[in-house]
């Protein structure tokens, strides 16, 4: 596992609502029970863990690009390499 | 029991700083979004578009030193107040002047006073700040400012509840004059949080338009932030016609609820609780309905929650229901909006002119209403209701009616 996949899951781990042991990849983050205000916060911690700017709006984004944690992963590592 | 009556008026707008200036700007359909310009660094800003006052000139208004006490804030509502009593006519002399109220709803209070501050000490490293920090930036000073400079000796005092206060303070202050604990009224509400560190705050909340806000709209990607003042004096109906004021509407109804759910999320029940309560109160039935001045902020959620709470509270009447957010032309202007948008409503009903919803693409299948999209459009009202409903799950509604 990448140090971007285990920091991600460990970040979405912490505002997840559910009680699953271990977050996945695949586990989509509605049934993780992340709400609207979890998703922004997860956000945040992303963002200051890897200090980048992630371009999200809770207003369209939930819907589309963040569906899974997999998702999650791949847009920050692609924003992760960019910086570098 | 008084019966409650408007008899002035008064705004200050990014369409303009009457209500003259405002109302023909809703009419039209005018756009009152533009680069922000107040922020101190716009540019390190990710958000670019707001709905400001635009040539705004302090000095217009005060001299220079009462300026070094008013917040931008405070400016607003002290210039959207006196609008309001010179077209009511009235001279608040003794003893009207102690039994007039001044209840303000205001969300964030001297945001700009603030933010200069912050900047000093934690940017700037200097170890003093501006004299009358204290006074300018504390949240009542809107209220206080008022009765000061309009010479008003009654109960005075400001409603927060962020996105609801203006409408919380209307409502208030309708039921100080309906009661008579006050023979009159100056309410309203006024905001000025258009700061780098309140625009940032928004950013983080990840609910901002990067363009523009289509409320109700398929497509929607958020609010934009406004800011202004707007101001009514209210009366009982006896005491307006026995000094022959012209009635601009009637407030009859006011209805409050909270979620008691989650901080930021709508909630169907507690807005359907305000809307229900606030028909209730005013002894209308859905049906009395023509037009529902929406809290419709241009966020995903909001919109279609309160579609839903439409349809619930409205039933089959609900499609018949002209419906339109006067925040696709100001956009939210948090503690004020309440204010801002019971005056559109006020002159819709008097007018018969609803104005649109500007920016809307088409159809959500979410938003199934008529939302009166991008043209005003001709309606006779009869009676109306304008909703807001805050962060916090705070909500209120007040309903209006034609003065016959």
């Amino acid at each position: 596992m990448s140090d971007v996949t285990s920091d991600v899951i460990a970040i979405i781990a912490k505002k997840k609502r559910v009680d699953k042991p271990n977050v996945e990849l695949s586990d989509r983050l509605e049934e993780l029970g992340l709400e609207s205000l979890d998703a922004v916060e997860m956000i945040f911690d992303l963002e200051e863990k890897f200090d980048i700017e992630i371009p999200y709006n809770a207003n369209t984004n939930s819907r589309t690009e963040f569906d899974t944690v997999g998702d999650v992963v791949k847009a920050i590592q692609q924003l992760v390499d960019k910086k570098s | 029991m008084n019966r409650v009556v408007v008899t002035g008026l008064g705004a200050v707008t990014p369409l303009g700083h009457t209500v003259a200036d405002y109302w023909a700007g809703l009419k039209q359909g005018a756009s009152g979004f533009g680069p922000i310009t107040l922020a101190v660094t716009p540019a390190a800003l990710s958000q670019k578009i707001a709905a400001e006052v635009k040539d705004f000139e302090p000095l217009k208004y005060f001299d220079d030193r009462e300026i070094s006490t008013l917040d931008r804030v405070s400016q607003f509502a002290v210039v959207a107040a006196r609008e309001a009593i010179a077209q009511a006519g009235i001279t608040f002399d003794m003893p009207l002047s102690l039994r007039t109220a001044t209840i303000i709803g205001t969300g964030a209070g001297g945001q700009t006073t603030l933010d200069d501050s912050f900047r000093r000490v934690y940017q700037e490293q200097k170890t003093r700040v501006f004299p009358l920090t204290i006074p300018k930036l504390m949240v009542n000073a809107p209220a206080s400012q008022i009765s000061m400079h309009c010479g008003l000796r009654g109960p005075a005092f400001v409603v927060v509840s962020a996105c609801a206060s203006a409408t919380h303070a209307i409502g208030v202050a309708l039921q100080m004059v309906r009661s008579g604990a006050v023979d009159c009224a100056v309410t309203g509400g006024t905001e000025a949080c258009i700061t780098f560190g309140t625009v940032r705050g928004w950013e983080a909340m990840r609910v901002m338009a990067p363009d523009t806000c289509r409320p109700f709209s398929r497509d929607r990607k958020g609010l934009i932030l406004g800011e202004g003042a707007a101001m009514l004096v209210l009366e009982p109906l006896e005491r307006a016609r026995a000094r022959g004021a012209q009635i601009l509407g009637e407030i009859v109804g006011f209805g409050m609820s909270a979620d008691a759910a989650d901080l930021t999320a709508p909630d169907l029940g507690g807005m359907s609780r305000a809307m229900e309560g606030a028909l209730i109160d005013a002894k209308l039935t859905a049906q009395d309905i023509q037009y529902v001045n929406a809290h419709g902020t241009g966020t995903a959620a909001n919109d279609s929650a309160e579609t839903k709470a439409l349809h619930q509270v409205f039933g089959e009447h609900a499609r018949k229901l002209a419906v339109s957010s006067t925040k696709s032309i100001i956009g939210h202007a948090l503690g004020a909006a309440g204010a801002l948008e019971l005056v559109a409503t006020l002159l819709a009903m008097r007018d018969g002119i609803v104005p649109p919803t500007i920016g809307y693409l088409g159809p959500d299948p979410a938003c199934d209403l008529d939302y009166v999209p991008n043209e005003a459009r001709a309606l006779t009202i009869d009676a109306a209701i304008s909703n807001s409903f805050a962060f916090g799950g705070l909500n209120a509604v007040l309903a209006v009616k034609k003065f016959s």
